[in-house]
């Protein structure tokens, strides 16, 4: 037998078929859904006539266009409402688990998923959107699937997919006290571009990669389709089952020791070789701000906004200028003169307890900044609910931050949590593309203990700055 | 879906890379329930630019985009396509697309014709010289042409994408010929796996 990687592992036990000149067929052991993404499937399903196959393996929720203030109250949107109502029917016609506005589960998927213990090493697991990777943490084989697919999966509980190729990151040796998850993730998307990891699975290995608790590596994988691959992955260990242990859909008695044992021999064999393969020493990196207009154009909290005519290709060039411009940045500008707008925690990326409780210990007993808009939006009902029991709420509010409730909010600006154009933000989101977080609105992205010291501080700024 | 053999018409160049789906169509018209009328929506925000290539003459009459490398990254949305294809474009030639633009375009039946960085720059001063030029995407040959400027190159597109979009086939359709190798597999599956009781609605 030849060495194997995680990632085959986890693909060949998946295999349903694998027919002569088409691309093998996958079974998806967890179909995730939301309102955004799965309304024409459903439609297109109902026309042909055709079945939830497997509605036990399918969890739905409401994130990505729902009210982060008053969300129990009317849906002013009428066509948010829309989507809203309409995954509500679809759930009841084809009898799937909903965890709506309201639900004490509620929240972003990909934070709902992970903490109901649904997603569990060497799954499968995808979703109408990108940042399904995040789930790839626990050693599961998770990515982002358009709404065609969503159909698909929803019609045979399998997918059609070529088998990608596999990357190894390996980050030896720790990250510096404060020195993110969020830091390390820019930093390996600095290091590979934007389309770096095209084609390919993403197995982050090496000492940096165990030392991160589940939070850390969920956003480690969360941000891998920012470098283009289609997924992440890491090996599951006792850090993975001490998080799962107990959980509401993990297994229990027997199954919990069988499933150990399965989940322990999913990991890549000694002299496994990778399609690819980058190293990155841990130390290097520091606390991160992007300045432009992908997640892989960015610099270190004591760097500057870069010189355009740096860069080595013209393309480079040509987007970094671009970028420029759309930023409203000088070229040399140090990245601590720049000055923000609004701040916002929250997101896939950083709205977990953890990410709360690193910006709720930079921000007690200290005030926003004058003139900034800060909020700070949980991941999902239960982290709202478990932050508040350790009174982070009232540590976000006496410094001026808005509190809200659960949702996708200014990560994407559906739900009307937007910038104005040429507004300025530190998120701790996953993506500064133009736009993003509303028409015109310029995205920096940092890590929570970041962006709650830029909160403070008025401008960009590290914890140990203040 | 519609069988695709071959794209022809006008092409328009937006010479950048990276160009992300929440670009092509802003996050704001994701709240649509349809699959159409997202035409007007894409490349909203460039679009206010009078100078945007989408902007010229003869540009609402075409039928192949020509973009930079890593044409399509970030969002999953399929509304990106839909948005193209509302447009008018039938196919979108670059020099790499992201995984999960690609496997959306080939479900939906946009052509994602992958050529070179070489053939990319030289198809983009051909039309530089001569917007209105006919560029042909034939997908039975893999090939991009402008006939008259004597332009021809290959363009990769993997086996069982171009099957689809020559016969036009339903994907589900097609695995649901598999459905005893899946019942097959789902009595297999291990017993720790989760499963939520259908109709759960778990408002605790």
């Amino acid at each position: 037998m030849s060495a194997h990687r995680l990632f085959d592992k986890v693909w060949e036990r998946h295999l349903v078929a694998s027919p002569d000149g088409e691309p093998p067929l996958l079974y998806i052991d967890l179909h995730l859904i939301h309102e955004v993404t799965s309304t024409q499937a459903f439609e297109g399903l109902e026309l042909a006539g055709r079945a939830v196959r497997r509605p036990d393996l399918t969890v739905a929720t409401m994130d990505h266009d729902v009210p982060t203030v008053n969300p129990l109250g009317p849906i002013t949107d009428p066509l948010a409402a829309e989507q809203i109502a309409r995954l509500r029917k679809n759930c009841e016609a084809h009898q799937i688990t909903l965890f709506p506005l309201g639900s004490a589960d509620q929240g972003v998927v990909h934070v709902i998923g992970p903490q109901l213990g649904l997603t569990q090493p060497g799954m499968t697991v995808v979703c109408g959107d990108s940042h399904t990777s995040t789930h790839g943490a626990f050693g599961a084989l998770a990515f982002g699937i358009g709404t065609t697919e969503v159909e698909h999966v929803l019609a045979t509980q399998t997918l059609r997919q070529a088998k990608p190729k596999a990357m190894a990151v390996t980050v030896d040796g720790e990250l510096a006290p404060g020195v993110s998850a969020k830091d390390l993730i820019l930093g390996i998307i600095a290091r590979i571009g934007t389309g770096g990891g095209t084609g390919t699975v993403i197995e982050y290995r090496g000492a940096a990669i165990r030392g991160l608790d589940m939070a850390g590596r969920m956003t480690v994988c969360n941000m891998s389709i920012e470098a283009g691959a289609r997924a992440g992955m890491i090996a599951p260990d006792d850090v993975t089952f001490a998080y799962l242990e107990g959980r509401r859909y993990a297994p229990k008695g027997a199954d919990w020791e069988r499933a150990l044992d399965d989940w322990r021999s999913l990991a890549t064999d000694d002299g496994a070789a990778f399609d690819r393969e980058v190293r990155i020493d841990a130390s290097a990196i520091t606390p991160t701000v992007t300045w432009g207009t992908t997640p892989a154009q960015s610099a270190g909290i004591d760097g500057a906004v870069p010189d355009p005519d740096s860069f080595q290709t013209p393309q480079e060039r040509q987007a970094a200028r671009r970028a420029l411009e759309y930023m409203g940045l000088a070229p040399g500008t140090a990245i601590r003169d720049i000055a923000v707008d609004a701040v916002f925690i929250g997101s896939c990326t950083n709205g977990r307890l953890e990410d709360l409780r690193a910006a709720a210990g930079v921000l007690r007993g200290r005030k926003v900044s004058p003139g900034v808009r800060a909020i700070a939006v949980p991941g999902s009902a239960r982290v709202k609910a478990q932050a508040e029991a350790e009174g982070l709420d009232a540590v976000f509010t006496a410094a001026g931050f808005e509190w809200r409730s659960a949702g996708c909010s200014m990560c994407l600006g559906m739900n009307g949590d937007i910038l104005a154009p040429r507004e300025r933000s530190a998120s701790t989101s996953n993506r500064n593309f133009e736009g993003r977080q509303g028409p015109g609105g310029r995205t920096h992205l940092v890590s929570p203990a970041v962006a709650a010291a830029t909160a403070v501080a008025g401008r960009f700024a590290a914890p140990s700055d203040l | 879906m519609r069988a695709v053999r071959r794209v022809e018409g006008r092409a328009v160049v937006v010479d950048r890379r990276d160009i992300d789906t929440d670009q092509i169509i802003p996050a704001s018209w994701l709240k649509r329930v349809e699959r159409t009328g997202f035409g007007a929506g894409l490349f909203e925000a460039w679009r206010a630019d009078p100078g945007f290539p989408l902007n010229a003459p003869g540009a609402s009459g075409a039928r192949i985009l020509v973009a930079g490398a890593n044409f399509g990254c970030g969002s999953s949305r399929e509304h990106a396509v839909w948005a193209l294809q509302d447009f008018g474009f039938e196919a979108v030639i670059a020099p790499s697309f992201a995984d999960i633009f690609r496997n959306n375009s080939i479900g939906a039946g946009l052509v994602t014709a992958q050529a070179g960085e070489d053939a990319v720059s030289a198809l983009t001063a051909a039309l530089a010289a001569d917007p209105g030029a006919r560029v042909v995407v034939d997908v039975a040959e893999r090939t991009i042409t402008v006939p008259a400027a004597g332009l021809s190159a290959p363009f990769a597109l993997p086996d069982y994408a171009r099957w689809r979009l020559l016969e036009g086939l339903d994907d589900i359709g097609i695995t649901l010929r598999h459905a005893d190798a899946i019942a097959s597999f789902e009595r297999r599956r291990p017993s720790w796996l989760p499963s939520v009781r259908p109709g759960e609605h778990a408002m605790a």
